[in-house]
């Protein structure tokens, strides 16, 4: 199918575009890579009045170490993080993530901050920021702002961002050199959505020791009883599996075997 | 309408378009170069898979207004490209095509992963090259041929660096 006739703009900057979505009354989108909205406006699924495009800001591209933490800024393509072409915060997370997300040619062009605002609960980086703890920064007609990993996702396909908000980008406390991580992703066919998600992430010299429930039908679940997951306690698991939601029997087993396998791959 | 300028198989594109016209329609029915086919018109299928900024992309979701400065290149824009000649080659002998539709995309992945993934010659690395062209369907080959046809390049072109 084709999309139905949208206005399209170009902003050169942060405040410009924020400007032109305050104008949009709520019936402006942003567009990062466009590799979900393309799709969405092709089957009408999405109708807005107009498009704002994010791609000719070039502030949003930057990656940069800041002190303990590698900021990413939103324009930031999979395949630059599958490439190592920008700073790693995560010992090697984020780059084996990011290998696998779609394909190479949707990773050429879809971007970190496109997916995380798109806020789909089957895509690989709300779960992978949930377990790493990213800040989200936030740039809206009222300034400046960060929000926790934990705050920015509301449900599934909804955000903190307001019609008017940009997210710019997110900041990633720097792993050690010690940390070890489990990613396991249940999908259909290589390049589908996910399932259901397991993301464990352990650095011991900064005391870290988390798990994300992902692919859930809402917000990626951070397990609570995060001892009892590791040390594999069926009980343990089938309770957070219960906890993010996921009861429907073919859900709750595909969620507690990803789980398990992250936990495995964190602990190999 | 929107005024757009970019690059196709090296020519400078000046065009009026409707922001909603997809770079692949734009190709097709504008610039005439109707080598890029279109199948699920949403990301899926790889057909429209070109060439954009020198990497792979789905023409069928990247809109034509966005392509201002940007350089494309279509399956039509690589008959003078030694790796392609490589690949239509072994795509002839391997067998890998019938009906020939998916074809520009899968060459034009087929290429990328020769070009970005030398390294994949031995027989082990079968499932990697099956993993990076998951994102083009065939519904007549049965991806055998394909793999095959990419897995002779790789090594043709391994043997070539070695000699040199």
């Amino acid at each position: 199918m084709k999309a139905a006739s949208f206005e399209y703009s170009r902003p050169r900057s942060v405040a410009e575009a924020c400007g032109l979505l305050a104008a949009g009354e709520e019936l402006a989108k942003p567009m990062a890579g466009g590799q979900s909205l393309g799709p969405m406006l092709n089957l009408r699924l999405a109708q807005p009045a107009a498009v704002i495009d994010l791609g000719a800001i070039e502030g949003l591209r930057e990656a940069r170490e800041e002190g303990d933490a590698v900021f990413l800024g939103a324009q930031v393509t999979h395949a630059a993080i599958e490439d190592r072409r920008v700073a790693d915060p995560s010992q090697g997370l984020m780059p084996s993530v990011a290998a696998n997300i779609a394909y190479r040619a949707v990773r050429n062009r879809g971007t970190l901050g496109g997916s995380l605002a798109h806020a789909d609960p089957a895509a690989d980086w709300v779960t992978t920021m949930r377990v790493l703890d990213a800040v989200y920064v936030i740039e809206g007609s009222r300034g400046r702002r960060e929000v926790a990993s934990g705050d920015f996702m509301q449900a599934a396909f909804t955000t903190v961002l307001a019609a008017d908000d940009v997210l710019v980008g997110v900041r990633i406390a720097k792993c050690s050199t010690g940390t070890r991580f489990g990613y396991f992703k249940f999908c259909r066919k290589v390049g589908e959505f996910a399932e259901a998600i397991g993301a464990v992430l352990l650095d011991p010299a900064r005391g870290v020791r988390r798990a994300v429930i992902g692919a859930t039908a809402g917000t990626p679940y951070l397990v609570q009883d995060i001892e009892g997951v590791l040390v594999a306690s069926q009980a343990s698991i089938e309770k957070e599996v219960r906890a993010a939601g996921c009861a429907e029997p073919y859900e709750f087993q595909m969620h507690a075997v990803a789980l398990k396998r992250a936990v495995a791959q964190a602990l190999a | 309408m929107k005024n757009v300028n970019f690059t196709v198989n090296g020519q400078s594109i000046e065009a009026a378009v409707e922001p909603r016209t997809h770079l692949a329609d734009f190709l097709r029915e504008h610039a005439g170069l109707t080598g890029t086919h279109l199948g699920c018109e949403h990301g899926v299928c790889g057909a429209c898979t070109v060439e954009l900024d020198g990497a792979p992309a789905r023409s069928c979701i990247q809109f034509a207004v966005r392509c201002e400065g940007a350089q494309v290149r279509t399956i039509e824009g690589f008959d003078d490209d030694a790796v392609m000649q490589q690949l239509r080659t072994a795509f002839n002998a391997e067998h890998a095509l019938q009906c020939g539709f998916c074809t520009p995309g899968m060459l034009i992945t087929a290429r990328d992963i020769v070009t970005r993934l030398p390294h994949l010659v031995n027989a082990t690395d079968e499932a990697r090259i099956r993993q990076e062209l998951a994102g083009n369907l065939c519904r007549c080959t049965g991806y055998q041929g394909i793999v095959r046809a990419i897995q002779r390049v790789l090594r043709e072109r391994a043997g070539a660096t070695h000699a040199a």
